[in-house]
Protein backbone atom coordinates (compact mmCIF):
# COMPACT_ATOMS: atom_id res chain seq x y z
CA UNK A 1 0.00 0.00 0.00
CA UNK A 2 1.32 3.39 -0.91
CA UNK A 3 1.59 6.24 1.55
CA UNK A 4 -1.31 7.98 -0.17
CA UNK A 5 -3.51 4.90 0.03
CA UNK A 6 -2.78 4.51 3.73
CA UNK A 7 -3.51 8.20 4.26
CA UNK A 8 -6.86 7.95 2.53
CA UNK A 9 -7.73 4.78 4.41
CA UNK A 10 -6.94 6.43 7.73
CA UNK A 11 -8.78 9.57 6.68
CA UNK A 12 -11.92 7.46 6.30
CA UNK A 13 -11.53 6.56 9.95
CA UNK A 14 -10.74 10.11 10.99
CA UNK A 15 -14.04 11.23 9.45
CA UNK A 16 -15.79 9.02 12.00
CA UNK A 17 -13.63 10.53 14.76
CA UNK A 18 -14.62 13.99 13.58
CA UNK A 19 -18.27 13.00 13.43
CA UNK A 20 -18.18 11.85 17.05
CA UNK A 21 -16.35 15.05 17.95
CA UNK A 22 -18.83 17.35 16.20
CA UNK A 23 -22.01 15.67 17.43
CA UNK A 24 -20.71 15.50 20.99
CA UNK A 25 -19.83 19.17 20.96
CA UNK A 26 -23.01 20.36 19.25
CA UNK A 27 -25.36 18.28 21.42
CA UNK A 28 -23.34 17.96 24.63
CA UNK A 29 -22.58 21.66 25.06
CA UNK A 30 -26.25 22.75 25.05
CA UNK A 31 -27.34 19.71 27.06
CA UNK A 32 -24.85 20.68 29.76
CA UNK A 33 -26.83 23.86 30.49
CA UNK A 34 -30.04 22.29 31.86
CA UNK A 35 -27.90 19.85 33.85
CA UNK A 36 -25.94 22.78 35.31
CA UNK A 37 -29.15 24.60 36.23
CA UNK A 38 -30.52 21.45 37.86
CA UNK A 39 -27.31 21.08 39.87
CA UNK A 40 -27.76 24.67 41.08
CA UNK A 41 -31.50 24.35 41.66
CA UNK A 42 -32.83 25.58 44.97
CA UNK A 43 -35.27 22.67 44.87
CA UNK A 44 -33.19 20.08 46.73
CA UNK A 45 -34.55 16.84 45.14
CA UNK A 46 -33.77 18.14 41.64
CA UNK A 47 -30.33 19.23 42.77
CA UNK A 48 -29.66 15.86 44.41
CA UNK A 49 -30.74 13.82 41.37
CA UNK A 50 -28.66 15.99 39.09
CA UNK A 51 -25.57 15.80 41.27
CA UNK A 52 -25.79 12.02 41.66
CA UNK A 53 -26.20 11.65 37.90
CA UNK A 54 -23.16 13.81 37.22
CA UNK A 55 -21.20 11.91 39.86
CA UNK A 56 -21.99 8.55 38.22
CA UNK A 57 -21.28 9.71 34.69
CA UNK A 58 -18.02 11.35 35.66
CA UNK A 59 -17.09 8.52 37.99
CA UNK A 60 -17.22 5.66 35.48
CA UNK A 61 -14.78 5.26 32.59
CA UNK A 62 -16.24 6.47 29.32
CA UNK A 63 -15.31 3.14 27.73
CA UNK A 64 -17.50 1.34 30.24
CA UNK A 65 -20.35 3.74 29.49
CA UNK A 66 -20.07 2.91 25.82
CA UNK A 67 -20.36 -0.80 26.67
CA UNK A 68 -23.34 -0.12 28.90
CA UNK A 69 -25.24 1.89 26.29
CA UNK A 70 -24.41 -0.63 23.58
CA UNK A 71 -25.09 -3.89 25.41
CA UNK A 72 -27.72 -3.11 28.06
CA UNK A 73 -30.76 -2.91 25.74
CA UNK A 74 -29.98 -6.43 24.52
CA UNK A 75 -29.00 -7.91 27.88
CA UNK A 76 -31.83 -6.48 29.96
CA UNK A 77 -34.65 -6.10 27.46
CA UNK A 78 -33.76 -8.72 24.89
CA UNK A 79 -33.71 -6.03 22.20
CA UNK A 80 -30.17 -5.39 20.95
CA UNK A 81 -31.39 -2.20 19.34
CA UNK A 82 -28.00 -0.97 18.12
CA UNK A 83 -27.22 -4.28 16.43
CA UNK A 84 -30.60 -4.05 14.70
CA UNK A 85 -29.80 -0.54 13.48
CA UNK A 86 -26.43 -1.80 12.24
CA UNK A 87 -28.02 -4.55 10.20
CA UNK A 88 -30.93 -2.45 8.94
CA UNK A 89 -28.79 0.46 7.74
CA UNK A 90 -26.19 -1.86 6.25
CA UNK A 91 -28.65 -3.90 4.21
CA UNK A 92 -30.97 -1.06 3.17
CA UNK A 93 -28.64 1.90 2.74
CA UNK A 94 -25.25 0.27 2.67
CA UNK A 95 -24.18 2.38 5.67
CA UNK A 96 -21.82 0.52 8.01
CA UNK A 97 -21.66 0.71 11.80
CA UNK A 98 -24.69 3.04 12.07
CA UNK A 99 -25.98 1.39 15.27
CA UNK A 100 -22.59 1.22 16.93
CA UNK A 101 -21.89 4.82 16.10
CA UNK A 102 -25.28 5.80 17.52
CA UNK A 103 -24.44 4.03 20.78
CA UNK A 104 -21.07 5.78 20.91
CA UNK A 105 -22.69 9.17 20.22
CA UNK A 106 -25.23 8.69 23.00
CA UNK A 107 -22.51 7.73 25.48
CA UNK A 108 -20.29 10.63 24.43
CA UNK A 109 -23.03 13.26 24.48
CA UNK A 110 -24.19 12.27 27.97
CA UNK A 111 -20.66 12.00 29.30
CA UNK A 112 -19.47 15.31 27.91
CA UNK A 113 -22.72 17.10 28.82
CA UNK A 114 -21.96 16.22 32.44
CA UNK A 115 -18.40 17.52 32.23
CA UNK A 116 -19.59 20.69 30.49
CA UNK A 117 -22.33 21.16 33.09
CA UNK A 118 -19.74 21.26 35.85
CA UNK A 119 -17.73 23.84 33.93
CA UNK A 120 -20.86 25.96 33.46
CA UNK A 121 -21.77 25.63 37.11
CA UNK A 122 -18.30 26.67 38.20
CA UNK A 123 -18.42 29.62 35.82
CA UNK A 124 -21.83 30.81 36.93
CA UNK A 125 -21.07 30.40 40.61
CA UNK A 126 -17.82 32.33 40.25
CA UNK A 127 -19.58 35.56 39.30
CA UNK A 128 -19.85 37.81 42.32
CA UNK A 129 -23.19 38.47 43.98
CA UNK A 130 -22.49 42.17 43.48
CA UNK A 131 -22.91 41.87 39.71
CA UNK A 132 -26.43 40.52 40.15
CA UNK A 133 -27.28 43.09 42.79
CA UNK A 134 -25.98 45.98 40.69
CA UNK A 135 -28.41 44.83 37.98
CA UNK A 136 -31.31 44.37 40.37
CA UNK A 137 -31.02 47.81 41.94
CA UNK A 138 -31.19 49.25 38.42
CA UNK A 139 -34.65 47.70 38.13
CA UNK A 140 -33.67 44.90 35.76
CA UNK A 141 -35.46 41.56 35.75
CA UNK A 142 -33.70 38.35 36.68
CA UNK A 143 -33.55 37.25 33.07
CA UNK A 144 -32.22 40.63 31.91
CA UNK A 145 -29.53 40.44 34.56
CA UNK A 146 -28.54 36.95 33.47
CA UNK A 147 -28.58 37.62 29.73
CA UNK A 148 -27.14 41.12 29.66
CA UNK A 149 -24.75 41.10 32.60
CA UNK A 150 -23.82 37.63 33.79
CA UNK A 151 -23.69 35.52 30.63
CA UNK A 152 -20.76 37.15 28.88
CA UNK A 153 -18.68 37.10 32.05
CA UNK A 154 -19.43 33.41 32.44
CA UNK A 155 -18.49 32.73 28.82
CA UNK A 156 -15.19 34.48 29.32
CA UNK A 157 -14.44 32.41 32.40
CA UNK A 158 -15.36 29.05 30.90
CA UNK A 159 -13.44 29.39 27.64
CA UNK A 160 -10.14 28.06 29.04
CA UNK A 161 -11.63 24.98 30.79
CA UNK A 162 -13.91 24.33 27.80
CA UNK A 163 -10.89 24.48 25.50
CA UNK A 164 -9.22 21.80 27.59
CA UNK A 165 -12.28 19.62 27.47
CA UNK A 166 -12.69 20.06 23.71
CA UNK A 167 -9.09 19.05 23.07
CA UNK A 168 -9.54 16.00 25.28
CA UNK A 169 -12.70 15.15 23.35
CA UNK A 170 -11.02 14.66 19.98
CA UNK A 171 -8.55 12.25 21.57
CA UNK A 172 -11.31 10.44 23.48
CA UNK A 173 -13.01 9.53 20.21
CA UNK A 174 -10.46 6.71 19.95
CA UNK A 175 -12.46 4.94 22.68
CA UNK A 176 -15.13 4.19 20.07
CA UNK A 177 -13.01 1.30 18.86
CA UNK A 178 -13.97 -0.65 21.98
CA UNK A 179 -17.18 -1.63 20.20
CA UNK A 180 -15.44 -1.91 16.84
CA UNK A 181 -16.44 1.44 15.37
CA UNK A 182 -14.08 2.20 12.50
CA UNK A 183 -12.55 5.39 13.80
CA UNK A 184 -8.97 6.16 12.82
CA UNK A 185 -7.12 3.94 15.29
CA UNK A 186 -9.39 1.01 14.48
CA UNK A 187 -8.51 1.56 10.82
CA UNK A 188 -4.80 1.54 11.62
CA UNK A 189 -5.16 -1.64 13.64
CA UNK A 190 -6.91 -3.16 10.69
CA UNK A 191 -3.89 -2.40 8.50
CA UNK A 192 -1.61 -3.99 11.06
CA UNK A 193 -3.74 -7.12 11.17
CA UNK A 194 -4.40 -7.58 7.48
CA UNK A 195 -1.38 -5.98 5.79
CA UNK A 196 1.22 -6.35 8.53
CA UNK A 197 1.77 -2.57 8.45
CA UNK A 198 2.53 -1.16 11.87
CA UNK A 199 3.67 2.37 11.02
CA UNK A 200 0.14 3.65 10.15
CA UNK A 201 -0.75 3.20 13.81
CA UNK A 202 1.84 5.81 14.74
CA UNK A 203 0.98 7.92 11.73
CA UNK A 204 -2.55 8.45 13.16
CA UNK A 205 -0.95 10.76 15.72
CA UNK A 206 -0.31 13.27 12.95
CA UNK A 207 -4.04 13.53 12.24
CA UNK A 208 -4.81 14.27 15.87
CA UNK A 209 -1.96 16.72 16.13
CA UNK A 210 -3.03 18.68 13.08
CA UNK A 211 -6.62 18.86 14.27
CA UNK A 212 -5.63 19.87 17.81
CA UNK A 213 -3.42 22.53 16.22
CA UNK A 214 -6.42 24.00 14.40
CA UNK A 215 -8.54 23.81 17.56
CA UNK A 216 -5.86 25.56 19.58
CA UNK A 217 -5.74 28.42 17.10
CA UNK A 218 -9.54 28.80 16.93
CA UNK A 219 -10.02 28.59 20.70
CA UNK A 220 -7.15 31.00 21.20
CA UNK A 221 -8.95 33.48 18.93
CA UNK A 222 -12.13 33.16 20.99
CA UNK A 223 -10.16 33.76 24.16
CA UNK A 224 -8.47 36.78 22.62
CA UNK A 225 -11.80 38.20 21.52
CA UNK A 226 -12.99 38.22 25.12
CA UNK A 227 -9.77 39.61 26.50
CA UNK A 228 -10.87 43.24 26.10
CA UNK A 229 -12.36 43.13 29.59
CA UNK A 230 -11.33 41.71 32.93
CA UNK A 231 -13.82 40.19 35.27
CA UNK B 1 -44.55 65.54 53.12
CA UNK B 2 -41.37 63.50 53.54
CA UNK B 3 -39.75 61.91 50.54
CA UNK B 4 -38.90 58.92 52.66
CA UNK B 5 -40.47 57.65 55.81
CA UNK B 6 -39.02 54.55 57.43
CA UNK B 7 -40.85 53.15 60.43
CA UNK B 8 -39.69 50.51 62.86
CA UNK B 9 -37.67 48.42 60.41
CA UNK B 10 -36.54 45.12 61.89
CA UNK B 11 -34.41 42.51 60.21
CA UNK B 12 -32.95 39.24 61.43
CA UNK B 13 -30.62 36.76 59.83
CA UNK B 14 -31.54 33.47 61.43
CA UNK B 15 -31.54 34.14 65.16
CA UNK B 16 -29.44 37.31 65.14
CA UNK B 17 -31.45 40.49 65.00
CA UNK B 18 -29.41 42.94 62.93
CA UNK B 19 -31.90 45.83 62.74
CA UNK B 20 -33.95 46.30 65.88
CA UNK B 21 -36.50 48.91 64.90
CA UNK B 22 -35.14 51.72 62.75
CA UNK B 23 -37.28 54.80 62.14
CA UNK B 24 -36.39 58.05 60.43
CA UNK B 25 -37.65 60.35 57.74
CA UNK B 26 -36.03 62.39 55.05
CA UNK B 27 -37.21 65.56 53.32
CA UNK B 28 -36.65 66.32 49.68
CA UNK B 29 -33.13 67.57 49.02
CA UNK B 30 -31.86 66.47 52.40
CA UNK B 31 -28.66 64.56 52.93
CA UNK B 32 -28.58 61.97 55.67
CA UNK B 33 -25.30 60.49 56.83
CA UNK B 34 -25.22 57.22 58.69
CA UNK B 35 -22.18 56.49 60.80
CA UNK B 36 -21.41 53.67 63.18
CA UNK B 37 -18.91 50.92 63.75
CA UNK B 38 -18.77 47.98 61.41
CA UNK B 39 -21.40 45.34 62.02
CA UNK B 40 -23.92 47.85 63.37
CA UNK B 41 -26.34 47.18 60.50
CA UNK B 42 -25.76 50.16 58.16
CA UNK B 43 -25.38 48.07 55.00
CA UNK B 44 -28.36 45.93 55.93
CA UNK B 45 -30.49 49.04 56.31
CA UNK B 46 -29.54 50.29 52.84
CA UNK B 47 -30.15 46.83 51.41
CA UNK B 48 -33.64 46.81 52.92
CA UNK B 49 -34.37 50.18 51.32
CA UNK B 50 -33.21 48.83 47.96
CA UNK B 51 -35.13 45.59 48.36
CA UNK B 52 -32.03 43.42 48.24
CA UNK B 53 -33.15 42.25 51.69
CA UNK B 54 -36.66 42.25 53.03
CA UNK B 55 -37.30 43.61 56.48
CA UNK B 56 -39.29 41.30 58.70
CA UNK B 57 -41.20 44.18 60.27
CA UNK B 58 -41.78 47.84 59.65
CA UNK B 59 -42.88 50.05 56.79
CA UNK B 60 -41.26 52.11 54.06
CA UNK B 61 -43.15 54.97 52.43
CA UNK B 62 -41.94 57.13 49.56
CA UNK B 63 -43.71 60.45 48.91
CA UNK B 64 -46.45 59.39 51.27
CA UNK B 65 -47.11 56.15 49.47
CA UNK B 66 -46.61 52.94 51.40
CA UNK B 67 -44.32 50.74 49.29
CA UNK B 68 -43.34 48.14 51.85
CA UNK B 69 -45.10 46.69 54.85
CA UNK B 70 -43.42 43.87 56.74
CA UNK B 71 -46.77 42.87 58.20
CA UNK B 72 -48.53 42.62 54.84
CA UNK B 73 -50.21 39.31 54.10
CA UNK B 74 -49.15 38.81 50.52
CA UNK B 75 -45.61 39.08 49.28
CA UNK B 76 -44.65 41.70 46.74
CA UNK B 77 -44.55 40.45 43.16
CA UNK B 78 -41.33 40.62 41.18
CA UNK B 79 -42.55 43.59 39.18
CA UNK B 80 -43.66 45.47 42.32
CA UNK B 81 -40.23 44.88 43.79
CA UNK B 82 -38.59 46.25 40.65
CA UNK B 83 -40.80 49.32 40.67
CA UNK B 84 -40.05 49.90 44.34
CA UNK B 85 -36.34 49.62 43.71
CA UNK B 86 -36.54 52.40 41.15
CA UNK B 87 -37.36 54.94 43.87
CA UNK B 88 -33.86 54.31 45.17
CA UNK B 89 -30.40 54.20 43.69
CA UNK B 90 -27.53 52.37 45.33
CA UNK B 91 -23.82 52.98 44.98
CA UNK B 92 -21.84 50.02 46.32
CA UNK B 93 -18.65 50.01 48.28
CA UNK B 94 -17.08 47.80 45.60
CA UNK B 95 -18.50 49.75 42.58
CA UNK B 96 -19.82 46.64 40.81
CA UNK B 97 -19.48 48.12 37.34
CA UNK B 98 -20.26 45.70 34.53
CA UNK B 99 -16.79 44.74 33.27
CA UNK B 100 -17.79 43.84 29.71
CA UNK B 101 -19.36 47.24 29.05
CA UNK B 102 -17.64 50.54 28.38
CA UNK B 103 -18.24 53.51 30.65
CA UNK B 104 -20.97 54.80 28.36
CA UNK B 105 -22.62 51.39 28.03
CA UNK B 106 -22.57 50.87 31.79
CA UNK B 107 -24.70 53.98 32.11
CA UNK B 108 -27.03 53.44 29.15
CA UNK B 109 -27.69 49.72 29.78
CA UNK B 110 -30.51 50.02 32.32
CA UNK B 111 -32.30 53.04 30.79
CA UNK B 112 -32.24 51.21 27.45
CA UNK B 113 -33.60 47.97 28.89
CA UNK B 114 -36.26 49.94 30.79
CA UNK B 115 -37.27 51.88 27.66
CA UNK B 116 -36.57 55.23 29.25
CA UNK B 117 -36.44 57.04 25.91
CA UNK B 118 -34.93 56.86 22.45
CA UNK B 119 -31.39 55.73 21.92
CA UNK B 120 -30.26 59.31 21.29
CA UNK B 121 -32.00 60.70 24.36
CA UNK B 122 -30.52 58.02 26.58
CA UNK B 123 -27.08 58.59 25.17
CA UNK B 124 -27.35 62.37 25.57
CA UNK B 125 -28.42 62.00 29.21
CA UNK B 126 -25.60 59.55 29.83
CA UNK B 127 -23.04 61.87 28.30
CA UNK B 128 -24.15 64.78 30.44
CA UNK B 129 -23.91 62.59 33.53
CA UNK B 130 -20.42 61.46 32.55
CA UNK B 131 -19.50 65.07 32.08
CA UNK B 132 -20.81 65.85 35.56
CA UNK B 133 -18.62 63.20 37.16
CA UNK B 134 -15.68 64.44 35.10
CA UNK B 135 -14.98 61.42 32.91
CA UNK B 136 -15.92 62.64 29.46
CA UNK B 137 -12.53 61.55 28.10
CA UNK B 138 -13.18 57.98 29.30
CA UNK B 139 -16.54 57.16 27.74
CA UNK B 140 -15.16 54.32 25.63
CA UNK B 141 -12.88 52.86 28.27
CA UNK B 142 -13.67 49.66 30.11
CA UNK B 143 -13.85 49.46 33.91
CA UNK B 144 -10.56 47.55 34.09
CA UNK B 145 -8.87 50.57 32.54
CA UNK B 146 -10.06 52.96 35.25
CA UNK B 147 -8.80 53.74 38.73
CA UNK B 148 -11.02 52.91 41.68
CA UNK B 149 -12.05 56.53 42.06
CA UNK B 150 -12.99 56.76 38.41
CA UNK B 151 -14.95 53.52 38.62
CA UNK B 152 -16.90 54.81 41.58
CA UNK B 153 -17.73 58.01 39.71
CA UNK B 154 -19.05 55.93 36.83
CA UNK B 155 -21.12 53.93 39.31
CA UNK B 156 -22.61 57.17 40.62
CA UNK B 157 -23.47 58.30 37.08
CA UNK B 158 -25.00 54.89 36.40
CA UNK B 159 -27.26 55.22 39.44
CA UNK B 160 -28.22 58.79 38.51
CA UNK B 161 -29.21 57.77 34.99
CA UNK B 162 -32.46 56.32 36.32
CA UNK B 163 -33.23 59.52 38.26
CA UNK B 164 -33.89 57.86 41.61
CA UNK B 165 -35.70 59.94 44.21
CA UNK B 166 -33.28 58.84 46.89
CA UNK B 167 -29.68 57.94 46.17
CA UNK B 168 -27.95 55.67 48.68
CA UNK B 169 -24.20 55.30 49.11
CA UNK B 170 -22.70 52.41 51.04
CA UNK B 171 -19.25 53.51 52.13
CA UNK B 172 -18.47 54.80 48.64
CA UNK B 173 -14.83 55.53 49.44
CA UNK B 174 -13.92 52.62 51.72
CA UNK B 175 -12.44 50.54 48.91
CA UNK B 176 -10.34 53.43 47.61
CA UNK B 177 -6.78 54.48 48.22
CA UNK B 178 -6.78 57.59 50.42
CA UNK B 179 -5.63 59.86 47.60
CA UNK B 180 -8.66 58.86 45.50
CA UNK B 181 -11.39 59.48 48.06
CA UNK B 182 -11.41 63.23 47.40
CA UNK B 183 -12.61 63.02 43.80
CA UNK B 184 -15.55 60.80 44.78
CA UNK B 185 -16.53 62.90 47.77
CA UNK B 186 -16.42 65.99 45.56
CA UNK B 187 -18.91 64.42 43.15
CA UNK B 188 -21.25 63.60 46.02
CA UNK B 189 -20.93 67.15 47.30
CA UNK B 190 -21.83 68.51 43.88
CA UNK B 191 -24.95 66.36 43.95
CA UNK B 192 -25.95 67.97 47.21
CA UNK B 193 -25.72 71.37 45.60
CA UNK B 194 -28.14 70.14 42.97
CA UNK B 195 -30.66 69.20 45.64
CA UNK B 196 -30.46 65.44 45.37
CA UNK B 197 -31.88 63.50 48.27
CA UNK B 198 -29.20 61.20 49.58
CA UNK B 199 -28.37 58.70 52.27
CA UNK B 200 -24.64 58.28 52.75
CA UNK B 201 -23.13 55.56 54.91
CA UNK B 202 -19.59 56.69 55.54
CA UNK B 203 -16.57 56.54 57.75
CA UNK B 204 -15.39 59.97 56.56
CA UNK B 205 -16.40 62.00 59.58
CA UNK B 206 -15.24 65.36 58.25
CA UNK B 207 -17.22 64.76 55.09
CA UNK B 208 -20.33 63.62 56.96
CA UNK B 209 -20.21 66.74 59.08
CA UNK B 210 -19.91 69.05 56.10
CA UNK B 211 -22.39 67.52 53.75
CA UNK B 212 -25.21 66.34 56.01
CA UNK B 213 -28.46 67.91 57.06
CA UNK B 214 -29.00 65.02 59.42
CA UNK B 215 -26.72 62.42 60.97
CA UNK B 216 -27.64 59.03 62.36
CA UNK B 217 -25.26 57.13 64.58
CA UNK B 218 -26.08 53.44 64.56
CA UNK B 219 -24.95 50.91 67.13
CA UNK B 220 -26.00 47.27 67.37
CA UNK B 221 -28.99 47.64 65.10
CA UNK B 222 -30.56 50.68 66.72
CA UNK B 223 -30.35 54.41 66.09
CA UNK B 224 -28.27 55.42 69.07
CA UNK B 225 -28.30 59.09 68.19
CA UNK B 226 -29.89 61.25 65.51
CA UNK B 227 -29.63 64.96 64.91
CA UNK B 228 -27.96 67.75 63.00
CA UNK B 229 -24.23 67.33 62.35
CA UNK B 230 -23.44 69.83 65.09
CA UNK B 231 -25.62 68.03 67.59
CA UNK B 232 -24.13 64.63 66.86
CA UNK B 233 -20.52 65.60 66.34
CA UNK B 234 -20.16 68.46 68.84
CA UNK B 235 -22.64 67.59 71.57
CA UNK B 236 -23.26 63.87 71.47
CA UNK B 237 -25.63 62.81 74.22
CA UNK B 238 -25.03 59.09 74.18
CA UNK B 239 -21.91 57.58 75.71
CA UNK B 240 -21.62 55.17 72.77
CA UNK B 241 -21.55 58.06 70.30
CA UNK B 242 -18.92 59.82 72.34
CA UNK B 243 -16.61 56.85 72.50
CA UNK B 244 -17.17 56.08 68.78
CA UNK B 245 -16.21 59.62 67.82
CA UNK B 246 -13.23 59.57 70.15
CA UNK B 247 -11.99 56.34 68.64
CA UNK B 248 -12.33 57.87 65.20
CA UNK B 249 -10.20 60.82 66.16
CA UNK B 250 -7.59 58.47 67.58
CA UNK B 251 -7.40 56.27 64.47
CA UNK B 252 -7.35 59.23 62.11
CA UNK B 253 -5.10 61.41 64.23
N1 LIG C 1 -26.71 37.84 54.62
C1 LIG C 1 -26.37 37.80 55.94
N2 LIG C 1 -26.51 36.66 56.64
C2 LIG C 1 -26.20 36.62 57.94
N3 LIG C 1 -25.74 37.66 58.65
C3 LIG C 1 -25.57 38.83 58.00
C4 LIG C 1 -25.88 38.96 56.61
N4 LIG C 1 -25.63 40.24 56.24
C5 LIG C 1 -25.19 40.87 57.34
N5 LIG C 1 -25.13 40.03 58.40
C6 LIG C 1 -24.73 40.40 59.76
O1 LIG C 1 -25.44 41.54 60.14
C7 LIG C 1 -24.64 42.40 60.91
C8 LIG C 1 -24.69 43.79 60.31
O2 LIG C 1 -24.02 43.77 59.08
P1 LIG C 1 -23.94 45.04 58.16
O3 LIG C 1 -25.31 45.55 57.89
O4 LIG C 1 -23.13 44.68 56.98
O5 LIG C 1 -23.16 46.08 59.08
P2 LIG C 1 -22.34 47.37 58.68
O6 LIG C 1 -22.63 47.71 57.25
O7 LIG C 1 -22.78 48.41 59.63
O8 LIG C 1 -20.91 47.03 58.89
C9 LIG C 1 -23.26 41.80 60.95
O9 LIG C 1 -23.09 41.17 62.17
C10 LIG C 1 -23.28 40.77 59.83
O10 LIG C 1 -22.46 39.70 60.15
MG1 LIG D 1 -21.31 47.86 55.62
Amino acid sequence: MSFLEVTLFLLDGFKISLLIFAVTLLCGAPLGLPIAFCSMSRFKPVQAVSKVFVWIVRGIPLMLQIFIIYYVPGLLFQTPIFAHIDRYMASNFNILDAGRITAVLIAFVINYACYFSEIYRGGIESISKGQYEAGYVLGLTKSQVFKKIILKQVVKRIVPPMSNEIITLIKDTALANCIVVCEIIKQAKELAATKALVWPLFYTGVFYLLFVGILTIVLGKVEKKLSYFKS
Amino acid sequence: MSVLEVKNIKKSFGKTEVLKGISFSLEKGEVLSIIGSSGSGKTTLLRCLNFLEFASEGTISVNGKLIFDGQAENELSDSEIRNNRLHFGLVFQSFNLFPQYSVLENITLAPTLLNRGSEEEIKATALSLIERVGLIDKINNYPCELSGGQQQRVAIARALALEPEILCFDEPTSALDPELTGEVLRVIKDLKNEDSTMIVVTHEMEFARNISDKVIFMADGVIEEMGTPDEVFLNPRSEKTKSFLLKDIETVG
